[in-house]
């Protein structure tokens, strides 16, 4: 029997344009004005207490509505590092917008988070200063502290600490920066390289030597980093792929969605079902459908083995994936994949239910077949090939490194923040939380430590 | 280079140029030292009196209108001046001051003509170390019954006398604060100036009623079914502030008198016009009211984020340079010949802008059939801009000059050499002069 193959596909920039700029979501100078008109300039504003990084949104919109959009981008650069690709990627209808005091009046709320994309889409990123705090400046002698990754917390925590006045070595594994902001968001959401701009000029910072290829574990240990280093932040986020543990799972055509999406980002061939199926509820699972819907899968169902309310996708993000034709199941539970002419086939479904609050099995087998299967249920730390050297590192019960609410890890001058820290929100607005949280701790503990030194 | 706001006012300094002026934010400690944490670098202490101090009214002070989107356009008050004791105002601004010397501490003073009290009161208020006197000659409602306030303001002579008495009893620098509810501005600036002033501050408010409550029949605000008039300010009253702001910057004879601009300032923008039209520094209260101190973070770094995009380092590089470009009507160049535009691409169809020039204009703009878009017919456009008032699409209809060729309305070619109405044939001076007959007609 000859083994099929699947198209495979190229997403370049002609392909980007035209497959994708129109999911794009962008205000006109109009509309950005009459909205930033629309903005009550509250005051203690229930946006800001809402935003994990606290971004003045009031200030920044009122900037705007005075016609300076690069300095309403300051504003917002001041508070996360990252504005740019928060704008495109926060689920505003569950954070800020959601607490817009406009939220139930006609109109509804302030559209923030187009406002911030405006805002941003005006400033140049490359000239982002690099001003060192009064803090810090203070300090005797200048530590030089580690980061290891170089994701959306890792950026963040190093252009931090640079502005600080400290100097950072930052390594990371793969040969460029951005982590899942790069790799792990559909292209749709990140085009013109917004996040790799954004990621080049915070790292562009003079304090802030950043060396590629280098992992825990392969070229790094934790212990000489410990010695060399007066503080180390782990930002090094999830890298092995959840698995769901059932036959066929490694037949060819079944795929792990982040690895995917990464190599699609970097522009090289994938290949591209017609019958799609993407297990998963997340926002990964959305981005790989819609973006697979939007390369010519003829159907792309995602199959979730719980209800709409346990899904990790925001509502916007479930709309857009249906209005590109995505089909959404929930409660269905795969169980095994079949195989036909070499490749994924057909995949089983044991449908489930809620009774007393627990997942249970309830009524007869589906299959549907199928050429191509995405996983999409998650990620996990890997540890073994380095957390040896430092039994000491206590995790949680999930596998993540365990931090106290100022991201310090059960090892003294070593702090997590990311994906890989227990106490993370698993949004890019999240990981610029925590890393304001690790710089401002780290710099009060090296403040003291100098003190004590005098 | 980041842009200094530092600001120097009839040798007062403040680390920029915005002063809260005399009005209920800066009516007592409490509120000051707030606005001076907050940033603001001056403060006009709300005006004080003699004692027994006024008593205010216990229903509202306020009326207001509220345009689009419920944001105040326009505010009035019929609060009058400080409601507390000489005294207790005094204490406070020594305090105040001593607190805070690096910033700009004016006191605002409104006392009859009567040159005992002056000579009382202005040095003891020299004494609270504050750095300098504004006379408040604009109240409009309430003091000025009594024969104060805009009662001495809307008098030349009475300004005069008044700024002569001030300047004789105190060594600080007097400012002059002036109404808006006179027939011409440069006759109460001529005055101040005449009788010695430092400076002069304006506008006051405007006299006004702000509204009619239609179902008790009395303006508004209403007390117990009467309202009364009041003073108008706030957003709406800039474009009259700004006139009067200019008319003095441009009059030679008032010796470049320094101009403290007020009068509907809420953002960065605003100031620099004041500034540039010849204010050396502003005055703020009406959106400090509506928002908070916290405005100021957005009209210091609004201000500063303008100097850099245009390289001026201190305010002494923008104050004063649109006065030269401010003339009278007969002075514009009448050789100059503009026409509307309108890009289809950004059109909408919405008609807005055939009717208003059908209707009450010119009948230059017609609808393109085909498209249900609209175009201007150069040879019936004036340019005289109506258009683009009423289009709803930012940047849709603009007004392009006629550098050269035939002005297709007039059919003349246009002249580049400029040429206004004192040069213009149709001007009666330029016409051979008729003697009128004295003969009687049959």
């Amino acid at each position: 029997m000859s083994n099929t193959t699947l198209i495979e596909i190229t997403l370049d920039e002609p392909l980007l344009e035209v497959k994708f700029r129109r999911l794009e979501k962008r205000l006109s100078d109009e509309s950005a004005y009459i909205e930033s008109e629309r903005c009550y300039y509250c005051y203690d504003a229930p946006c800001v207490s809402a935003c994990p990084t606290d971004i003045d949104i009031p200030g920044f919109i009122r900037a705007l509505a005075v016609g300076q959009a690069a300095r309403a981008a300051e504003r917002i650069i001041q508070a996360n590092p990252l504005g740019a690709s928060c704008s495109r990627v926060c689920p505003v209808e569950t954070l800020c917008e959601q607490a817009c005091v406009r939220m139930h009046e006609a109109g509804g709320p302030v559209p923030i988070g187009l406002l911030q994309r405006y805002a941003m889409d005006h400033f140049d990123l490359d000239s982002m200063k690099s001003a060192e705090s009064v803090e810090i400046a203070a300090l005797h002698a200048k530590p030089k502290v580690a980061v290891v990754g170089a994701g959306p917390a890792g950026m963040t925590v190093a252009y931090l600490l640079a502005q600080a006045g400290l100097m950072v070595d930052v390594y990371e594994a793969q040969n460029l920066p951005g982590g899942l902001n790069e790799s792990g968001i559909a292209a749709y959401k990140m085009l013109d390289d917004a996040a790799q701009r954004e990621a080049n000029n915070l790292l562009s910072h003079p304090k802030i030597h950043v060396h590629y290829g280098k992992a825990l574990g392969s070229g790094l240990s934790l212990p000489k980093l410990r010695e060399e280093y007066s503080g180390v932040v782990l930002a090094v986020g999830l890298q092995k792929q959840r698995q769901l543990h059932i036959p066929g799972e490694d037949l060819p055509g079944v795929v792990s969605a982040v690895p995917y999406i990464a190599k699609m980002r970097r522009k090289e061939p994938v290949p591209v079902g017609k019958h799609v199926v993407v297990i998963g509820g997340g926002m990964t699972a959305i981005d790989i459908a819609i973006q697979i819907r939007l390369l010519g899968a003829d159907d792309v169902h995602i199959a979730y083995r719980r209800g709409e309310e346990a899904m990790g996708a925001s509502t916007y993000e479930q709309q857009l994936a249906r209005d590109q034709g995505v089909f959404i199941h929930h409660y269905l539970r795969p169980v095994a994949i079949y195989e036909k002419n070499g490749q994924c086939g057909s995949i089983q479904f044991q449908p489930t239910h809620i009774l007393d609050g627990q997942l249970q099995d309830q009524g007869e087998m589906v299959t549907w077949s199928v050429d191509q299967v995405f996983v999409a249920v998650g990620q996990q730390l890997e540890t073994e090939s380095w957390i040896a050297g430092t039994p000491e590192l206590q995790l949680d019960s999930r596998g993540k490194i365990l931090v106290d609410e100022f991201a310090q890890t059960s090892l003294a001058g070593i702090w997590a923040v990311g994906d890989c820290a227990s106490l993370s929100g698993d949004l890019t607005v999240h990981a610029v939380a925590d890393a304001k949280i690790a710089v401002s701790s780290m710099i009060a503990d090296l403040a003291s430590d100098m003190r004590s030194c005098v | 280079m980041t842009p200094d706001l530092s600001s120097e006012f009839v040798g007062i300094y403040s680390p920029n140029p915005f002063w809260l002026a005399s009005a209920p934010p800066t009516d007592r400690a409490v509120n000051v030292d707030r606005a001076f944490k907050a940033g603001w670098g001056g403060v006009v202490w709300k005006t004080v009196g003699v004692d027994p101090a006024v008593i205010n009214v216990n229903g509202p002070r306020y009326g207001f209108w509220q345009g689009d989107n419920h944001r105040v356009q326009g505010f009035n008050n019929i609060e009058l001046i400080s409601d507390r004791p000489l005294g207790t105002n005094l204490e406070e601004i020594t305090e105040i001051k001593k607190r805070w010397p690096d910033r700009a501490l004016i006191v605002s003073v409104m006392f009859p003509l009567d040159e005992a009290i002056w000579a009382e009161c202005l040095p003891r208020i020299a004494l609270t170390g504050a750095d300098g006197i504004e006379l408040n000659l604009g109240c409009p409602h309430g003091m000025s019954e009594r024969g104060m306030g805009s009662a001495m303001g809307q008098a030349p002579d009475l300004v005069e006398a008044v700024t002569r008495l001030a300047k004789k009893n105190t060594s600080l620098p007097v400012i002059v604060k002036l109404t808006p509810n006179v027939t011409d501005i440069t006759w109460s600036a001529a005055a101040a100036f005449a009788g010695g002033a430092d400076a002069v501050s304006l506008i006051n408010t405007i006299n006004s009623i702000i509204g009619v409550d239609l179902d008790q029949m009395a303006p508004v605000p209403t007390i117990d079914g009467r309202g009364t008039h009041g003073g108008y300010c706030g957003p709406a009253v800039k474009p009259v502030a700004l006139n009067m702001v200019a008319e003095i910057a441009r009059n030679e004879r008032l010796g470049h008198l320094p101009i403290s601009g007020i009068g509907g300032i809420g953002n960065w923008r605003d100031a620099a016009e004041f500034m540039a039209l010849g204010a050396t520094n502003v005055q703020i209260c009406t959106a400090a009211m509506l928002y908070g101190f916290r405005i100021i973070d957005d009209l210091t770094e609004g201000m500063k984020t303008w100097m850099k995009g245009k390289g001026y380092r201190y305010l002494t590089d923008f104050v004063g340079q649109a006065v030269p470009h401010v003339s009278n009507w007969n002075m514009l160049n009448l050789n100059y010949v503009s026409k509307a535009f309108i890009d289809v691409n950004r059109c909408v169809g919405c008609g807005r802008c055939h009717i208003a020039c059908e209707d009450t204009s010119h009948q230059a703009i017609e609808k393109i059939v085909d498209t249900g878009r609209y175009q201007v017919r150069s040879e019936d456009c004036v340019g005289c801009n109506l258009c683009v008032a009423v289009c709803p699409v930012t940047e849709c209809i603009h007004m392009e000059r006629l550098e050269s060729g035939v002005d297709p309305r007039t059919g003349l070619a246009i002249n580049p050499e400029p040429a206004n109405w004192m040069q213009h044939p149709n001007n009666p001076l330029n016409q051979p002069v008729v003697k009128p007959s004295l003969e009687k007609k049959d």
